[in-house]
Protein backbone atom coordinates (compact mmCIF):
# COMPACT_ATOMS: atom_id res chain seq x y z
CA UNK A 1 0.00 0.00 0.00
CA UNK A 2 1.22 3.50 -0.79
CA UNK A 3 1.44 6.05 1.82
CA UNK A 4 -1.26 8.21 0.39
CA UNK A 5 -3.75 4.76 0.09
CA UNK A 6 -3.54 4.85 3.85
CA UNK A 7 -3.64 8.75 4.56
CA UNK A 8 -6.86 7.85 2.41
CA UNK A 9 -7.96 4.71 4.32
CA UNK A 10 -7.88 6.96 7.70
CA UNK A 11 -10.03 9.29 6.26
CA UNK A 12 -12.26 7.16 5.49
CA UNK A 13 -12.54 5.38 8.79
CA UNK A 14 -13.02 8.97 10.15
CA UNK A 15 -15.81 10.06 8.23
CA UNK A 16 -17.78 7.68 9.38
CA UNK A 17 -17.96 9.53 12.49
CA UNK A 18 -19.71 13.63 12.24
CA UNK A 19 -19.83 14.12 16.13
CA UNK A 20 -16.79 15.10 17.00
CA UNK A 21 -17.29 13.11 20.33
CA UNK A 22 -17.29 10.35 18.50
CA UNK A 23 -13.69 11.03 16.11
CA UNK A 24 -12.01 11.68 19.37
CA UNK A 25 -13.24 8.56 21.12
CA UNK A 26 -11.54 6.93 17.88
CA UNK A 27 -7.93 8.89 18.31
CA UNK A 28 -8.15 7.53 22.54
CA UNK A 29 -8.55 3.91 21.06
CA UNK A 30 -5.62 4.73 18.35
CA UNK A 31 -3.52 5.93 20.98
CA UNK A 32 -4.78 3.03 23.01
CA UNK A 33 -3.17 0.77 20.07
CA UNK A 34 -0.04 2.20 19.66
CA UNK A 35 2.72 -0.13 20.25
CA UNK A 36 4.09 1.34 23.24
CA UNK A 37 7.94 2.48 23.08
CA UNK A 38 10.57 0.23 24.91
CA UNK A 39 10.89 2.49 28.36
CA UNK A 40 14.08 2.41 28.31
CA UNK A 41 14.20 4.43 25.20
CA UNK A 42 11.91 7.28 26.43
CA UNK A 43 15.08 9.36 27.31
CA UNK A 44 16.06 12.78 26.33
CA UNK A 45 17.80 11.89 23.30
CA UNK A 46 14.18 10.59 21.59
CA UNK A 47 12.28 13.28 23.52
CA UNK A 48 10.83 16.10 21.38
CA UNK A 49 9.61 18.75 24.06
CA UNK A 50 6.34 20.70 23.59
CA UNK A 51 4.75 23.09 26.18
CA UNK A 52 1.57 21.24 26.19
CA UNK A 53 2.61 17.91 25.63
CA UNK A 54 5.85 15.61 24.98
CA UNK A 55 6.50 13.54 22.23
CA UNK A 56 9.18 10.29 22.25
CA UNK A 57 10.10 8.91 18.64
CA UNK A 58 12.67 6.70 17.62
CA UNK A 59 14.15 5.14 14.82
CA UNK A 60 15.47 2.59 13.51
CA UNK A 61 16.68 1.70 9.53
CA UNK A 62 17.82 -1.12 8.25
CA UNK A 63 19.34 -0.13 5.37
CA UNK A 64 16.05 0.24 3.29
CA UNK A 65 13.08 1.44 5.54
CA UNK A 66 12.79 3.20 8.67
CA UNK A 67 10.64 2.05 11.41
CA UNK A 68 9.55 4.66 14.25
CA UNK A 69 8.61 4.12 17.97
CA UNK A 70 6.62 6.60 19.57
CA UNK A 71 4.62 7.61 22.71
CA UNK A 72 3.72 10.71 23.87
CA UNK A 73 1.98 11.89 27.44
CA UNK A 74 -1.28 13.17 26.64
CA UNK A 75 -3.80 10.44 24.96
CA UNK A 76 -5.38 12.71 22.22
CA UNK A 77 -1.38 13.27 21.21
CA UNK A 78 -0.62 9.51 21.57
CA UNK A 79 -3.84 9.25 19.11
CA UNK A 80 -1.90 11.05 16.03
CA UNK A 81 1.13 9.92 17.00
CA UNK A 82 -0.59 6.22 16.25
CA UNK A 83 -1.83 7.81 13.59
CA UNK A 84 1.49 9.73 11.59
CA UNK A 85 3.35 6.25 12.78
CA UNK A 86 0.73 4.27 10.78
CA UNK A 87 1.38 6.38 7.33
CA UNK A 88 4.73 6.93 7.93
CA UNK A 89 6.72 4.01 9.63
CA UNK A 90 7.93 1.45 7.68
CA UNK A 91 8.53 3.53 4.59
CA UNK A 92 11.63 4.28 2.70
CA UNK A 93 13.54 7.66 3.15
CA UNK A 94 12.54 8.73 -0.38
CA UNK A 95 8.89 8.00 0.60
CA UNK A 96 8.88 9.68 3.67
CA UNK A 97 10.49 12.61 2.13
CA UNK A 98 8.12 12.90 -0.40
CA UNK A 99 5.24 12.73 1.57
CA UNK A 100 2.42 15.55 1.65
CA UNK A 101 0.77 14.81 4.56
CA UNK A 102 -2.69 15.81 4.10
CA UNK A 103 -5.25 13.46 6.44
CA UNK A 104 -4.86 15.37 9.24
CA UNK A 105 -6.79 18.32 8.08
CA UNK A 106 -8.76 15.99 6.29
CA UNK A 107 -9.91 14.17 9.36
CA UNK A 108 -10.21 17.64 10.56
CA UNK A 109 -7.56 17.48 13.35
CA UNK A 110 -5.73 20.85 11.70
CA UNK A 111 -5.73 22.42 14.83
CA UNK A 112 -3.41 20.02 16.66
CA UNK A 113 -1.08 20.86 13.80
CA UNK A 114 -0.56 24.37 14.71
CA UNK A 115 2.66 25.79 15.64
CA UNK A 116 1.40 27.53 18.60
CA UNK A 117 -0.85 24.62 20.60
CA UNK A 118 3.23 23.64 21.50
CA UNK A 119 2.27 20.15 21.48
CA UNK A 120 5.15 17.97 20.04
CA UNK A 121 3.36 16.69 16.64
CA UNK A 122 4.47 19.66 14.36
CA UNK A 123 8.36 19.07 15.17
CA UNK A 124 7.44 15.21 15.22
CA UNK A 125 6.61 15.77 11.85
CA UNK A 126 9.47 17.79 11.03
CA UNK A 127 12.00 15.16 13.15
CA UNK A 128 10.42 12.54 11.03
CA UNK A 129 11.33 13.88 8.04
CA UNK A 130 14.83 14.95 9.17
CA UNK A 131 15.50 11.47 10.15
CA UNK A 132 14.82 10.37 6.60
CA UNK A 133 16.89 13.21 4.91
CA UNK A 134 19.71 12.32 7.33
CA UNK A 135 19.75 8.27 6.62
CA UNK A 136 19.40 9.24 2.61
CA UNK A 137 21.84 11.15 3.06
CA UNK A 138 24.19 8.50 4.42
CA UNK A 139 22.46 5.59 2.84
CA UNK A 140 23.64 3.33 5.57
CA UNK A 141 22.15 1.14 8.99
CA UNK A 142 22.06 2.38 12.62
CA UNK A 143 19.97 4.93 14.40
CA UNK A 144 22.47 7.10 15.94
CA UNK A 145 21.71 10.00 13.60
CA UNK B 1 -23.86 46.52 40.65
CA UNK B 2 -25.27 45.92 37.54
CA UNK B 3 -27.46 42.69 37.17
CA UNK B 4 -25.45 40.18 35.68
CA UNK B 5 -27.44 39.91 32.14
CA UNK B 6 -26.69 43.53 31.73
CA UNK B 7 -22.77 43.18 32.72
CA UNK B 8 -22.84 40.42 30.19
CA UNK B 9 -24.49 42.75 27.63
CA UNK B 10 -21.67 45.07 27.70
CA UNK B 11 -19.18 42.73 26.20
CA UNK B 12 -19.92 42.04 22.54
CA UNK B 13 -17.41 38.53 22.47
CA UNK B 14 -19.47 36.77 25.21
CA UNK B 15 -22.56 36.51 23.10
CA UNK B 16 -20.62 34.26 20.43
CA UNK B 17 -20.88 31.16 19.96
CA UNK B 18 -17.44 28.34 19.27
CA UNK B 19 -18.21 25.08 17.57
CA UNK B 20 -21.94 25.75 17.72
CA UNK B 21 -22.31 26.23 21.49
CA UNK B 22 -22.13 29.23 23.71
CA UNK B 23 -18.50 30.28 24.37
CA UNK B 24 -18.10 29.50 28.04
CA UNK B 25 -14.89 32.08 28.51
CA UNK B 26 -12.99 30.64 31.51
CA UNK B 27 -9.25 32.15 30.63
CA UNK B 28 -9.70 35.68 31.61
CA UNK B 29 -6.30 34.96 33.66
CA UNK B 30 -4.45 35.23 30.35
CA UNK B 31 -6.31 37.97 28.70
CA UNK B 32 -9.72 39.11 30.17
CA UNK B 33 -12.84 40.22 27.10
CA UNK B 34 -13.56 43.85 26.28
CA UNK B 35 -16.75 46.04 27.39
CA UNK B 36 -17.87 47.85 24.43
CA UNK B 37 -17.28 51.45 25.78
CA UNK B 38 -13.29 50.46 25.86
CA UNK B 39 -13.48 49.59 22.13
CA UNK B 40 -15.34 52.82 21.29
CA UNK B 41 -12.95 54.64 23.18
CA UNK B 42 -10.24 53.26 21.45
CA UNK B 43 -12.00 53.68 18.00
CA UNK B 44 -12.53 57.45 18.92
CA UNK B 45 -8.70 58.08 19.36
CA UNK B 46 -8.28 56.97 15.57
CA UNK B 47 -11.76 58.28 13.85
CA UNK B 48 -11.68 61.60 16.01
CA UNK B 49 -9.07 62.76 17.24
CA UNK B 50 -5.46 60.80 16.58
CA UNK B 51 -2.18 62.75 16.45
CA UNK B 52 1.09 62.00 18.31
CA UNK B 53 1.05 62.73 21.91
CA UNK B 54 3.48 65.44 23.30
CA UNK B 55 4.87 66.62 19.98
CA UNK B 56 2.54 69.08 17.73
CA UNK B 57 1.20 72.41 17.69
CA UNK B 58 -1.60 70.97 16.45
CA UNK B 59 -4.62 70.27 17.33
CA UNK B 60 -4.98 66.51 17.04
CA UNK B 61 -1.75 66.12 18.68
CA UNK B 62 -2.83 68.23 21.60
CA UNK B 63 -6.31 66.37 21.92
CA UNK B 64 -4.73 63.11 21.89
CA UNK B 65 -2.10 64.50 24.61
CA UNK B 66 -4.88 65.83 26.63
CA UNK B 67 -6.89 62.27 26.56
CA UNK B 68 -3.35 60.16 27.54
CA UNK B 69 -2.95 62.19 30.28
CA UNK B 70 -6.34 62.10 31.15
CA UNK B 71 -5.68 58.70 31.24
CA UNK B 72 -2.56 58.36 33.09
CA UNK B 73 -4.24 60.72 35.73
CA UNK B 74 -7.36 58.02 35.95
CA UNK B 75 -4.70 55.23 36.80
CA UNK B 76 -3.17 57.27 39.27
CA UNK B 77 -6.39 57.83 41.12
CA UNK B 78 -7.32 54.01 40.40
CA UNK B 79 -4.41 52.47 42.39
CA UNK B 80 -4.80 55.56 44.46
CA UNK B 81 -0.53 56.66 43.87
CA UNK B 82 0.08 60.36 45.36
CA UNK B 83 1.73 62.28 42.01
CA UNK B 84 0.90 62.08 38.06
CA UNK B 85 4.87 61.46 37.69
CA UNK B 86 4.96 58.29 39.50
CA UNK B 87 2.64 56.27 36.56
CA UNK B 88 4.66 55.05 33.76
CA UNK B 89 2.55 53.84 31.00
CA UNK B 90 4.34 50.69 29.33
CA UNK B 91 3.85 47.58 27.24
CA UNK B 92 2.30 45.68 30.27
CA UNK B 93 3.88 43.97 33.03
CA UNK B 94 6.44 42.00 31.61
CA UNK B 95 7.44 45.51 30.08
CA UNK B 96 7.52 47.41 33.28
CA UNK B 97 9.51 44.41 35.59
CA UNK B 98 11.64 44.52 32.50
CA UNK B 99 12.38 48.19 33.21
CA UNK B 100 12.93 48.08 37.11
CA UNK B 101 15.03 44.65 36.73
CA UNK B 102 17.25 46.91 34.68
CA UNK B 103 17.33 50.67 35.59
CA UNK B 104 17.10 49.42 39.29
CA UNK B 105 20.07 46.62 38.38
CA UNK B 106 22.02 49.28 37.56
CA UNK B 107 21.76 51.66 39.44
CA UNK B 108 22.04 49.23 42.69
CA UNK B 109 23.11 46.04 42.21
CA UNK B 110 26.91 45.01 42.82
CA UNK B 111 28.13 41.70 42.98
CA UNK B 112 26.93 39.39 45.40
CA UNK B 113 23.60 41.40 46.07
CA UNK B 114 20.60 39.38 46.62
CA UNK B 115 17.39 39.66 44.97
CA UNK B 116 14.27 38.00 46.63
CA UNK B 117 11.96 36.05 45.23
CA UNK B 118 8.43 33.57 45.61
CA UNK B 119 8.36 30.48 44.25
CA UNK B 120 5.12 31.43 42.85
CA UNK B 121 6.12 33.92 40.41
CA UNK B 122 5.21 33.87 36.71
CA UNK B 123 8.62 34.04 34.49
CA UNK B 124 7.64 37.36 33.68
CA UNK B 125 8.94 38.12 37.58
CA UNK B 126 11.84 35.76 37.44
CA UNK B 127 13.74 35.93 34.23
CA UNK B 128 14.19 39.59 34.31
CA UNK B 129 15.67 39.40 37.60
CA UNK B 130 18.06 36.21 36.26
CA UNK B 131 19.55 38.26 33.48
CA UNK B 132 19.71 41.03 35.38
CA UNK B 133 21.61 39.22 38.08
CA UNK B 134 23.94 37.17 35.65
CA UNK B 135 25.03 40.54 34.60
CA UNK B 136 25.55 41.99 38.07
CA UNK B 137 27.19 38.86 39.77
CA UNK B 138 23.90 38.45 42.05
CA UNK B 139 21.76 35.94 43.15
CA UNK B 140 18.46 35.13 42.94
CA UNK B 141 17.14 33.84 46.77
CA UNK B 142 13.07 32.23 46.91
CA UNK B 143 10.62 32.14 49.20
CA UNK B 144 9.82 28.46 49.54
CA UNK B 145 5.70 27.27 49.22
CA UNK B 146 3.62 24.85 51.35
CA UNK B 147 1.17 22.45 50.17
CA UNK B 148 -1.35 24.60 49.88
CA UNK B 149 0.32 26.63 48.04
CA UNK B 150 1.34 29.43 49.94
CA UNK B 151 4.84 31.26 50.78
CA UNK B 152 6.42 30.28 54.31
CA UNK B 153 6.62 33.66 55.59
CA UNK B 154 9.00 32.52 58.22
CA UNK B 155 11.56 31.40 55.45
CA UNK B 156 11.13 34.63 53.94
CA UNK B 157 12.31 36.55 56.55
CA UNK B 158 15.50 34.00 57.02
CA UNK B 159 15.97 34.74 53.57
CA UNK B 160 16.53 38.59 54.41
CA UNK B 161 20.16 39.50 54.46
CA UNK B 162 22.32 42.59 54.65
CA UNK B 163 22.82 41.45 51.13
CA UNK B 164 19.38 41.59 49.72
CA UNK B 165 18.79 44.75 47.58
CA UNK B 166 15.24 43.95 46.42
CA UNK B 167 11.97 41.35 46.72
CA UNK B 168 10.06 41.27 43.87
CA UNK B 169 6.76 38.99 44.50
CA UNK B 170 3.32 38.72 42.65
CA UNK B 171 0.21 39.69 44.47
CA UNK B 172 -1.36 36.84 43.55
CA UNK B 173 -0.21 33.72 41.79
CA UNK B 174 -1.28 33.19 38.30
CA UNK B 175 -0.86 29.18 38.56
CA UNK B 176 -2.78 28.67 41.61
CA UNK B 177 -4.45 31.73 42.72
CA UNK B 178 -3.27 32.39 45.69
CA UNK B 179 -3.06 36.00 47.30
CA UNK B 180 0.19 36.91 48.93
CA UNK B 181 0.48 38.65 52.31
CA UNK B 182 1.72 41.60 50.29
CA UNK B 183 1.67 44.17 53.23
CA UNK B 184 3.68 41.31 55.26
CA UNK B 185 6.16 40.82 52.94
CA UNK B 186 6.45 44.96 52.23
CA UNK B 187 6.86 45.96 55.88
CA UNK B 188 9.14 43.09 56.88
CA UNK B 189 11.59 44.29 53.84
CA UNK B 190 11.30 48.04 54.88
CA UNK B 191 12.29 47.16 57.96
CA UNK B 192 15.51 46.44 56.80
CA UNK B 193 15.23 49.64 54.31
CA UNK B 194 14.37 47.11 51.08
CA UNK B 195 12.19 48.06 48.63
CA UNK B 196 9.54 45.72 46.85
CA UNK B 197 8.11 45.15 43.90
CA UNK B 198 4.70 44.05 43.47
CA UNK B 199 3.46 42.15 40.47
CA UNK B 200 0.17 42.84 40.29
CA UNK B 201 -0.78 41.21 36.70
CA UNK B 202 -3.02 38.68 38.96
CA UNK B 203 -4.36 41.51 41.50
CA UNK B 204 -5.08 44.17 40.03
CA UNK B 205 -8.29 42.95 38.22
CA UNK B 206 -9.77 41.29 41.54
CA UNK B 207 -10.25 44.25 44.05
CA UNK B 208 -9.22 47.68 45.63
CA UNK B 209 -5.57 47.91 45.19
CA UNK B 210 -4.03 50.97 47.08
CA UNK B 211 -0.05 51.40 46.15
CA UNK B 212 -0.10 54.22 49.28
CA UNK B 213 -1.58 51.64 51.95
CA UNK B 214 0.02 48.61 50.43
CA UNK B 215 3.19 51.05 50.22
CA UNK B 216 5.02 49.11 47.61
CA UNK B 217 7.74 50.72 46.34
CA UNK B 218 7.09 49.49 42.23
CA UNK B 219 3.86 48.34 41.16
CA UNK B 220 3.04 46.27 37.55
CA UNK B 221 0.07 45.55 35.56
CA UNK B 222 -1.36 45.00 31.90
CA UNK B 223 -3.91 46.81 30.71
CA UNK B 224 -5.23 43.51 28.85
CA UNK B 225 -5.95 41.68 32.24
CA UNK B 226 -8.31 44.16 33.49
CA UNK B 227 -10.27 44.82 30.59
CA UNK B 228 -8.48 47.28 28.40
CA UNK B 229 -6.47 46.83 25.34
CA UNK B 230 -3.26 44.55 24.72
CA UNK B 231 0.23 46.04 24.37
CA UNK B 232 -0.57 48.87 27.15
CA UNK B 233 0.26 48.41 31.07
CA UNK B 234 1.59 50.53 33.89
CA UNK B 235 4.59 50.90 36.03
CA UNK B 236 4.17 52.37 39.07
CA UNK B 237 7.00 53.37 40.99
CA UNK B 238 8.06 56.27 44.20
CA UNK B 239 9.25 59.10 42.72
CA UNK B 240 12.36 58.46 44.99
CA UNK B 241 13.26 55.34 42.80
CA UNK B 242 11.93 56.94 39.31
CA UNK B 243 14.51 60.00 39.81
CA UNK B 244 17.76 58.07 40.76
CA UNK B 245 17.42 54.83 38.16
CA UNK B 246 18.71 55.66 34.62
CA UNK B 247 16.64 55.21 32.15
CA UNK B 248 15.83 51.82 30.72
CA UNK B 249 15.47 52.08 26.73
CA UNK B 250 16.54 56.22 24.83
CA UNK B 251 14.74 57.72 22.54
CA UNK B 252 12.24 60.14 21.76
CA UNK B 253 10.19 61.91 24.06
CA UNK B 254 12.19 60.86 26.80
CA UNK B 255 14.87 63.56 26.56
CA UNK B 256 15.45 66.92 27.63
CA UNK B 257 18.05 68.36 25.18
CA UNK B 258 20.13 65.88 23.04
CA UNK B 259 23.38 66.32 21.65
CA UNK B 260 26.46 64.18 20.22
CA UNK B 261 28.12 64.50 23.53
CA UNK B 262 25.47 64.10 26.03
CA UNK B 263 21.58 63.75 26.53
CA UNK B 264 19.86 65.19 29.39
CA UNK B 265 16.58 63.09 30.26
CA UNK B 266 13.28 64.70 30.55
CA UNK B 267 10.91 65.01 33.62
CA UNK B 268 9.33 62.14 35.36
CA UNK B 269 7.23 60.22 33.67
CA UNK B 270 8.38 60.93 30.52
CA UNK B 271 12.29 59.86 31.13
CA UNK B 272 11.12 56.18 31.10
CA UNK B 273 8.45 56.68 28.10
CA UNK B 274 10.90 56.58 25.10
CA UNK B 275 9.64 56.84 21.84
CA UNK B 276 5.69 56.40 20.71
CA UNK B 277 3.94 54.79 23.63
CA UNK B 278 1.26 53.27 22.87
CA UNK B 279 -2.06 56.21 23.64
CA UNK B 280 -4.27 54.81 21.92
CA UNK B 281 -4.29 51.60 24.33
CA UNK B 282 -3.29 53.59 27.46
CA UNK B 283 -6.91 55.68 26.48
CA UNK B 284 -8.34 52.44 25.90
CA UNK B 285 -6.88 51.54 29.55
CA UNK B 286 -8.39 54.64 31.03
CA UNK B 287 -12.09 53.70 29.81
CA UNK B 288 -11.98 50.08 31.34
CA UNK B 289 -10.50 51.26 34.81
CA UNK B 290 -13.43 53.65 34.68
CA UNK B 291 -15.67 50.82 33.51
CA UNK B 292 -14.36 48.49 36.66
CA UNK B 293 -14.99 51.78 38.96
CA UNK B 294 -18.18 52.02 37.90
CA UNK B 295 -19.04 48.32 38.46
CA UNK B 296 -17.71 48.58 41.56
CA UNK B 297 -14.45 46.88 42.88
CA UNK B 298 -15.72 46.17 46.36
CA UNK B 299 -18.70 44.98 44.51
CA UNK B 300 -16.40 42.59 42.05
CA UNK B 301 -14.50 40.99 44.58
CA UNK B 302 -17.70 40.01 46.49
CA UNK B 303 -19.19 38.00 42.91
CA UNK B 304 -15.95 37.18 42.10
CA UNK B 305 -15.51 35.59 45.94
CA UNK B 306 -19.11 33.41 45.35
CA UNK B 307 -17.94 31.91 41.91
CA UNK B 308 -14.68 30.85 43.57
CA UNK B 309 -16.68 29.39 46.44
CA UNK B 310 -18.90 27.63 44.17
CA UNK B 311 -16.68 26.68 41.41
CA UNK B 312 -14.96 25.23 44.18
CA UNK B 313 -17.67 23.66 45.56
CA UNK B 314 -18.57 21.79 42.18
CA UNK B 315 -15.27 20.88 41.57
CA UNK B 316 -14.44 19.53 44.47
CA UNK B 317 -17.66 16.99 44.17
CA UNK B 318 -15.91 15.43 41.21
CA UNK B 319 -14.55 11.83 41.96
CA UNK B 320 -10.45 12.09 41.17
CA UNK B 321 -10.13 16.01 40.66
CA UNK B 322 -7.39 17.25 42.61
CA UNK B 323 -6.96 21.02 43.12
CA UNK B 324 -3.81 22.73 43.34
CA UNK B 325 -3.51 26.24 45.63
CA UNK B 326 -5.62 25.27 48.04
CA UNK B 327 -4.63 28.95 50.11
CA UNK B 328 -8.33 30.37 52.15
CA UNK B 329 -7.06 33.59 50.06
CA UNK B 330 -7.51 33.35 46.75
CA UNK B 331 -8.46 35.36 43.38
CA UNK B 332 -11.22 33.03 41.54
CA UNK B 333 -8.66 31.38 39.94
CA UNK B 334 -8.89 27.12 40.15
CA UNK B 335 -6.43 24.97 38.68
CA UNK B 336 -6.72 21.24 38.88
CA UNK B 337 -6.09 17.87 37.44
CA UNK B 338 -8.10 15.22 36.96
CA UNK B 339 -6.99 11.69 38.07
CA UNK B 340 -4.40 10.73 35.77
CA UNK B 341 -5.43 12.64 32.64
CA UNK B 342 -3.35 14.71 31.14
CA UNK B 343 -4.35 18.15 31.34
CA UNK B 344 -4.23 18.97 27.64
CA UNK B 345 -6.39 16.41 26.95
CA UNK B 346 -8.86 17.85 29.37
CA UNK B 347 -8.22 21.31 27.97
CA UNK B 348 -8.61 19.62 24.11
CA UNK B 349 -12.02 17.97 25.32
CA UNK B 350 -13.53 20.84 26.77
CA UNK B 351 -12.37 23.25 24.68
CA UNK B 352 -14.57 21.28 21.70
CA UNK B 353 -17.60 21.58 24.72
CA UNK B 354 -16.88 25.47 23.82
CA UNK B 355 -15.32 25.77 27.13
CA UNK B 356 -12.07 27.91 27.42
CA UNK B 357 -9.71 26.97 29.89
CA UNK B 358 -5.68 27.31 30.05
CA UNK B 359 -3.58 24.07 30.45
CA UNK B 360 0.45 23.55 30.96
CA UNK B 361 2.28 25.46 32.59
CA UNK B 362 0.98 28.75 32.97
CA UNK B 363 4.54 30.12 32.65
CA UNK B 364 4.93 29.28 35.77
CA UNK B 365 7.25 26.11 35.81
CA UNK B 366 8.85 26.67 39.19
CA UNK B 367 5.59 26.35 40.87
CA UNK B 368 4.76 23.09 38.80
CA UNK B 369 8.20 21.63 39.75
CA UNK B 370 7.30 22.43 43.48
CA UNK B 371 4.01 20.00 43.01
CA UNK B 372 6.24 17.58 41.00
CA UNK B 373 3.83 17.98 37.64
CA UNK B 374 3.71 18.86 34.27
CA UNK B 375 1.31 20.92 34.58
CA UNK B 376 -2.69 21.97 34.93
CA UNK B 377 -5.67 23.02 33.86
CA UNK B 378 -6.59 26.18 34.87
CA UNK B 379 -10.06 27.55 35.38
CA UNK B 380 -9.59 31.53 35.75
CA UNK B 381 -13.05 33.56 36.65
CA UNK B 382 -13.58 37.28 36.64
CA UNK B 383 -17.45 39.04 37.45
CA UNK B 384 -18.74 38.56 34.20
CA UNK B 385 -19.06 34.59 34.47
CA UNK B 386 -21.82 32.91 35.68
CA UNK B 387 -23.09 29.86 38.38
CA UNK B 388 -24.89 28.48 35.16
CA UNK B 389 -21.18 28.28 33.50
CA UNK B 390 -19.53 26.43 35.99
CA UNK B 391 -22.41 23.85 36.43
CA UNK B 392 -21.31 23.22 32.37
CA UNK B 393 -17.84 23.15 33.19
CA UNK B 394 -18.62 20.72 36.26
CA UNK B 395 -20.48 18.20 33.70
CA UNK B 396 -18.07 18.88 31.06
CA UNK B 397 -15.12 17.83 33.51
CA UNK B 398 -17.15 14.66 34.10
CA UNK B 399 -17.50 13.66 30.35
CA UNK B 400 -13.77 14.24 30.04
CA UNK B 401 -13.34 11.19 32.89
CA UNK B 402 -15.79 8.93 31.26
CA UNK B 403 -13.86 9.55 27.68
CA UNK B 404 -10.61 9.03 29.30
CA UNK B 405 -11.44 5.70 31.61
Amino acid sequence: MTINEVQDIIIDEFSLFDDWMDKYNLLIDMGKELPVIDPKFKIKDYLIEGCQSKVWLRPEFDGKIIRFSADSDAIITRGIVALLIKVLSGRTPDEIIGTELYFIDRIGLRQNLSPTRSNGLLSMIRQIKLYAMAYKARGQSGHDV
Amino acid sequence: MKDISEIRADFPLLSRKVYNKPLIYFDNGATTQKPMCVLDAVREVYTNYNGNIHRGVHAMSDMTSEAYENAREKVRSFINAGKREEIVFTSGTTGSINAVAFSFGERYIKQGDEVILSTLEHHANIVPWQMMCQRKGAVLKVIPVNDNGEILFDEYLKLISPRTRIVAISQASNALGTLLPVVEIIKAAHAKDIPVLVDGAQGIQHGIVDVKSMDCDFYAFSGHKIYGPTGIGVLYAKEKWLSEMPPYQGGGDMVDKVTFEITTYNELPFKFEAGTVNYAGAIGLGRALDYVSDLGRAEISVREKLLLDYATRRLSAVKGLRIFGNSQNKISTISFLLKDIHQYDTGMILDKMGIAVRTGTHCAQPVMDRFGIDGTVRVSMCFYNTLEEIDTLGTGIEKVINMFS
